[in-house]
This record gives C-alpha cells, structure tokens and sequence, in this order.
C-alpha cells in the first residue's frame, strides 16, 4: 500500500473510532443547514409581516379608507390599540404619544400617525399640489420596515382610495385648464358618482388597481430611536457579535477543566483542600472576569472609532455586561463538563454556539426573521442579551428597564452552573 | 479521698491503616481486602506489576477513590477528610503541573490550594525549590524544563504543604541517571526528617536502597509483605542460583534436572543451592549424563527474583 494511503487509512480509522466526532462530521453541516434554512426561509412560511400602530387623528372616509387597506395587507399587522389584557378588557386607541413610545420601547419597528384634515387632501400629484402628510415614526435600526411601510402606503392610494384620486385628479385638471364647460362638469360629475356606486359596493372594495404610480401620500418619516445615533447599527453588531464571540471564549477558558483532568492537575488539586464546587466556582470566576473585559475592549473600541456612546451608558453597559459574562462563563462551564476531551468541546461548543448566535441574533436581527425563529431566539443568550444591549445603547432605556433580560441571564446562568456541578461530579470520585 | 484521675492519653494513631479495602470498577476488583498498617517514619516500596492495583490503593488513601468496602485512617482521620489531606503529600506518575506557569508560581499555586498563605508559604516554597535544587530556575516556566526538573517540581509541588505522610507513584518513570540519583538523594533527605513515605516502582533497585519494608501487590491483593531481606530469605531457602544452559533438550537432561532437584524449561534448567561445592557436583553430575553445557550461571536471588517468583513471568498487559 502505497505510503499516502496508509497516512489516510490511519486517519479514517482515527476518526471511525472516536464516534463522537464521527457523528458530529455529519451532523454538523446538517444541523447548520437546517438552522439557517429556517432562518432565511421562513421555515415555510411567507415573508414575515412588519408590525405597525395607526393612529388615525382624521376619522374622515380617507382615512378610513386607508386604514382599511393596510389593515387588509398581508405583510402588515396593523394595531389601532393596546392588546387587551385582563387587567384592562378595553384599553382606549393609541395616541401620538403613546405610538411614539411604542416605538421607542421596541415594540414595533413603524407607527403611522394620519393627521387631523387628512381626508381634505389625502393625495398629491406633485408638489404644486401638496398633500396632508401622514407622519412616519419608525426606529432606525430597522431599516427595511419603514420603506415597506411607505412603498405600501402608495400601493393603498392606488388601490383603494380610487375615487378620491380621481377626485382629485380632476380638479387638478379643471385648475389647470382654466374649469370645465358645463357640459364636461356634468359628464366628470356622472363619471364620479358611477366610479364611487362601484366602490361602495364591497365586492370591489379592495379590488387591486392595475394602475401604478408612487409618492401620491406624502409621508414625513421620522426617526424616534436613534436619530442622533452616529453609527446606528455599530451599537447592535457590538453586542450581536460581542456576545457570541463571549461564548467562545466562555467555552474556551472552561476548557482548561478538561486540560488539567487530562493531565492529571484536576485530580491533584482535589486531593488538596480545593472541593469540586470551589473549583467550578474558581474557574466561571475566570470566565466571567475574561468575557467581561472582553465586552469592554469592543466596547471602548466601538466608542473610539466608530462613536458607540459608550461614556453615557456606563451603568447599563456594566449591568449587561456583568449578566451576559455570568451567563456565557456558565454556559461554558455546562459545555466542559459534559465533554470528556478538547476535541468534543471544540465540536460540540461549534454546533451550540454557531446555532444560538444564529437563531439568537447574533448574525442576523431578529427582526428579520419568522415570528416562531424570533420565540426560539428567546431561548438563546443572545436573544436576551442583545436585547438588553439594545435597550441600553439604542433605546437609551434606564437600567431599571432592564430588569427582565438580566433576570434571564442571570437566572440561565446560576440553572446552568447547577447542571455543570452536577454534571462535574464524574470527576469528584472515581 | 479519691484517687486523682488522669485521663489516658490516646495511643498515637499509626500515619496509615488500611483495612480490609475492597475496590471494583464494574466488574473488575481492582482492590481485593487489602489490609496495612504504616509505621512512623516508615519507608513502604509497593511493587506489583501494572494492573496490580497499586494506583487504585494510593488513590484510594489520598481520597480520590470512593472505597467500595473497608477503611482508611491517616493519623487517625478518615481518607477525604480535610485533615487527612492535610496530612498527605501525594505525587501522582503523571507531571501534575501548570505549564505555563513558572516553577515558584507553581508551588505557590499548590501551596495556596493547601491552605498556606504569607509568609508560611513564602518558606515553604524557598525550603521546596531548595530540595528538589531549582532555585536558580525558580522563574523559569514548567514547558522549558528538563524532564529531570519537571520530575523534580512534581514531587516538590506534593511537599509544599510539609505533610507527614507522602505517596510518591513512581516518581523516577522517563529520567536519566543523573536526575534519579538527585531524586534519591532527595527521598533520602525526607527520610532522615522522619516523614513516613509509600514509594511506588517498577524498578526494584530503587525499593531495595529506599525501603524499610516492601508490600508485593497482584490481582488486588498484597500477597507479600515484609523487609526485602526477609523477602528473599522466605521465597528462596537456598543462598544462591544455578541457571544452566544446554544446547539440545532431551531425555536425559530432564532426569538430570530432577535428580538434583531442578526445574527445567525448554533447555535451561534452574537449581538452588546452599554452598558453592554443590555447584561442581553438579557440573560433574552433568558431565557424566554426557549433556552438552553452553552456559552457566551463578546468581544470588534478589528482590527481582523474588518479584517474578510471586508474580510470573507472564506478561500482563
């Protein structure tokens, strides 16, 4: 056997006997395929729908009109109101007020406020003849919803609000060509009601208009998160990548438990007066302390070339930093304990990790991603963690807002140090 | 009046008593009733041939091994109990080191996991660095050591805490000449502080120059125990060894071996015997069968023999 081919049969013989990593060298590839193919395909499904909050200050036809057209788009889910709750059966319509803070707490990417004297002149056809403006409030960490929410905004004139159009096409026209003849007035005026018998019927309500055109409602789109915001999304990939580089470190650092049982430091150390738990509890120590300052190096570095406003987020920065690193050294330590040598932890903690960052947002918002992805990214890390960094570094939120991602971290962390101790104690006796 | 009552002092636990250890691992019993007692300031060799048992007894005593039956005292205190593992110095075979820090930060490390800090610390690892001679390497890091002096730190690292009983497994495995005898003088130099000490070895000169007494272990149990002389003297009566090779094995060779009480293997047949003038009636009984002698040996028995004779000659692993 020519010496090549020996060289590989020892490596395939190798491998056929750690089955560990056998299964993993086909898996792996498999469970990364699935992870992103449900990401990116909606798993099924459609392109998830925006969500948005109309406030309709009109109350006019035209609005109304508009309202409903959005409110029958299937890539929107279009809120007029709270969600009912049991403490308040019967909560009253959003405000502009209120919107803007929904906006502002993350709730929704876009709010759409229809302003008082819409209906007087609810489209333009140009800027000779201004139109009233309905005001976009979106956050501008988004930056696909609100540009959906326009180009659908215009889809509306042109489908459902024909009458109006044509209304006021044709005074446009009459303004232009110095009125029409009393005999053209009475014909347009036929036309007219002809054209608003076959809307009222609802049969042809939301019938699609094969006409096309754009910017017929002026929108004024305003920024309510992150507007002043230098680098809007830098803050985002700080954390989103921050986190899942922690985890790897995190899986790292544990690592060494399986470097000193293997060179037999672990079993010396135990003999000692150091018990198993005070070992664990030494080594997340390490853990924490190095995913801390770690977090802080991208941070400070964020701040100082691309103007992450790290100085006046300190408190919060600190809060979030200290639980994701509590959480993630945990999560490392869980993953040292269950693998038996450095070759299944860097396997195994390559399909975890790359999995959470996927699924959690760490590659790619949330946001963007099928409504039963975003719930399955409440079950990562990351999911919380960056939407605790995000409260802090985007939405400019108090620390006391973050109370329910560092309660999740921190509670993640202390279930998952519990399962590593339990797990670790295959090294306490023989 | 009452006579006055003094309390009686209680006798002075021995640094070590093993009795009746039972040890399985599934279905192997890797420890089979082993009973032992260590006397102060005691040198104990423990020989036996891999997959004795011998690990699994000094693991057992440091508290790594939860016992199945039986029970271990260190000076009075179960194995596992905090004030038995500061009574114990264990050097396991393996380099039981942080690599990437350097010698003193290493004994500094263990010494902190047994509890020293300060100045205490600060002396002991002077005193270890002193012993095992690497003082001027004090700063160097473990990974650029000499296979020696990594042997070397390893003991000194089990000594940090001056315990009163050290289990050393097998503590000279892969050094050269030089580094062994240095690690002899070193045991040498524990011995005359009065530490009580349980050497494990493969190498039996290193039992017979270290060891008051030598515990032989096979299949889990200690089936010899005793000074090394004695060992001898119990396995084989005679003083000396006759080991005689023939060149062809025939009839008249097997008779000639079991006239003369011999055993023979193949063509080489073993005698024991007392006085030197037995070893020409031999050769001229020999001569006389008409055999073809090709070689001749003349050996007293030693610990070696004594070891093979308990244990065979089959290879175990």
């Amino acid at each position: 056997m020519p010496q090549f081919l020996n060289i590989a049969r020892i490596a395939l013989i190798g491998l056929r006997r750690d089955r560990f990593a056998l299964a993993l060298s086909f898996l792996l590839p498999i469970i990364f395929f699935a992870v992103f193919a449900m990401i990116y395909s909606g798993h099924g499904s459609t392109t998830p729908k925006i969500s948005i909050i109309v406030v309709d200050q009109d109350h006019s036809q035209a609005s109304a009109q508009l309202l409903h057209s959005l409110q029958n788009e299937d890539s929107l889910k279009v809120a007029t109101g709270p969600e009912p709750t049991k403490e308040n059966p019967t909560p009253p319509d959003y405000t502009a007020a209120s919107a803007e803070a929904a906006v502002k707490a993350g709730d929704v990417p876009v709010a759409l406020i229809i302003p008082s004297g819409y209906g007087l002149h609810p489209i333009s056809f140009g800027p000779a003849q201004p139109a009233t403006q309905i005001e976009l409030l979106n956050d501008s960490s988004d930056i696909i919803a609100p540009q959906m929410v326009n180009g659908l905004l215009q889809k509306a004139a042109m489908t459902s609000m024909p009458t109006t159009m044509a209304q006021q096409g044709m005074d446009l026209t009459g303004r232009n060509i110095g009125g029409f003849t009393p005999e053209q007035q009475k014909r347009v005026d036929a036309q007219m009601a002809a054209m608003r018998k076959y809307m009222a019927d609802p049969a042809n309500a939301n019938r699609p208009s094969s006409s096309g055109g754009g910017g017929m409602i002026q929108v004024h789109s305003r920024a309510v998160v992150g507007e002043n915001k230098p680098n809007p999304m830098i803050a985002f990939y700080a954390a989103a990548f921050g986190v899942m580089f922690l985890l790897w470190t995190a899986s790292g650092a544990a690592g060494s438990l399986l470097d000193e049982a293997e060179s037999g430091t672990l079993d010396r150390v135990l003999a000692s007066r150091v018990s198993m738990g005070t070992l664990l509890a030494g080594k997340m120590t390490f853990a924490i302390l190095l995913a801390f300052t770690q977090l802080t190096a991208m941070f400070v570095f964020g701040w100082l070339v691309y103007r992450v406003d790290l100085p006046h987020h300190i408190p919060g920065f600190v809060v979030m930093g200290l639980s994701t690193a509590f959480a993630v050294a945990a999560f490392g330590m869980l993953l040292a304990s269950i693998c038996r040598s450095r070759a299944q932890l860097g396997a195994l903690s390559t399909i975890v990790i790359m999995s959470m960052s996927a699924i959690g947002g760490s590659m790619f918002p949330r946001y963007f991603m099928p409504k039963a992805m975003q719930t399955a990214g409440l079950f990562t890390i990351n999911g919380w963690a960056i939407d605790g960094f995000t409260k802090v570094f985007w939405r400019d939120m108090p620390v006391s807002a973050l109370w329910p991602q560092v309660t999740v971290l921190v509670s993640t962390g202390v279930v998952l140090f519990l399962i590593a101790r339990q797990i670790a104690r295959r090294w306490d006796y023989a | 009046m009452a006579a006055a009552v003094f309390p009686v002092p209680p006798p002075h636990p021995a640094p070590l008593l093993v009795s009746g250890l039972v040890k399985h691992f599934g279905s192997v019993k890797a420890v089979d009733n082993i009973s032992l007692e260590l006397h102060s300031g005691e040198c104990l060799g423990l020989l036996g041939p891999n997959g004795a048992g011998k690990s699994t007894l000094i693991r057992a005593i440091v508290g790594r091994v939860a016992p199945d039956a039986g029970a271990i005292s260190i000076f009075g205190a179960p194995a596992g109990s905090p004030a038995a593992c500061a009574a114990i110095g264990w050097i396991p075979q393996e380099l039981a080191l942080y690599p990437r820090l350097t010698a003193a930060e290493n004994l500094r490390a263990f010494g902190r996991y047994s509890g020293l800090t300060g100045k205490p610390l600060s002396d002991a690892v002077a005193w270890c660095l002193n012993w095992s001679a690497l003082e001027d390497r004090a700063g160097a890091l473990v990974r650029t050591l000499s296979g020696g002096m990594k042997r070397r730190l390893n003991m000194a690292a089990g000594l940090i805490h001056q315990p009163r009983l050290v289990l050393m497994d097998e503590p000279t495995v892969g050094v050269d000449p030089q580094s062994r005898n240095r690690i002899f003088e070193m045991i040498e130099a524990l011995r005359d502080r009065g530490m009580t000490i349980i050497y494990t070895t493969h190498y039996m000169e290193e039992a017979e120059r270290l060891a008051d007494r030598i515990a032989i272990v096979d299949h889990g149990r200690i089936i010899a125990l005793d000074t090394h002389q004695a060992l001898i003297q119990n396995c084989f009566t005679a003083s000396a060894q006759v080991i005689a090779r023939f060149r062809d094995s025939s009839p008249a060779l097997s008779v000639w071996a079991s006239t003369h009480g011999g055993s023979l293997k193949d063509s080489t047949a073993e005698f024991a015997i007392d006085h030197p003038t037995d070893l020409a009636r031999l050769l001229d009984s020999a001569a006389a069968a008409g055999l073809d002698l090709e070689d001749l040996a003349l050996r007293r028995p030693n610990l070696e023999s004594v070891f093979l004779h308990l244990t065979g000659r089959e290879l175990r692993d």
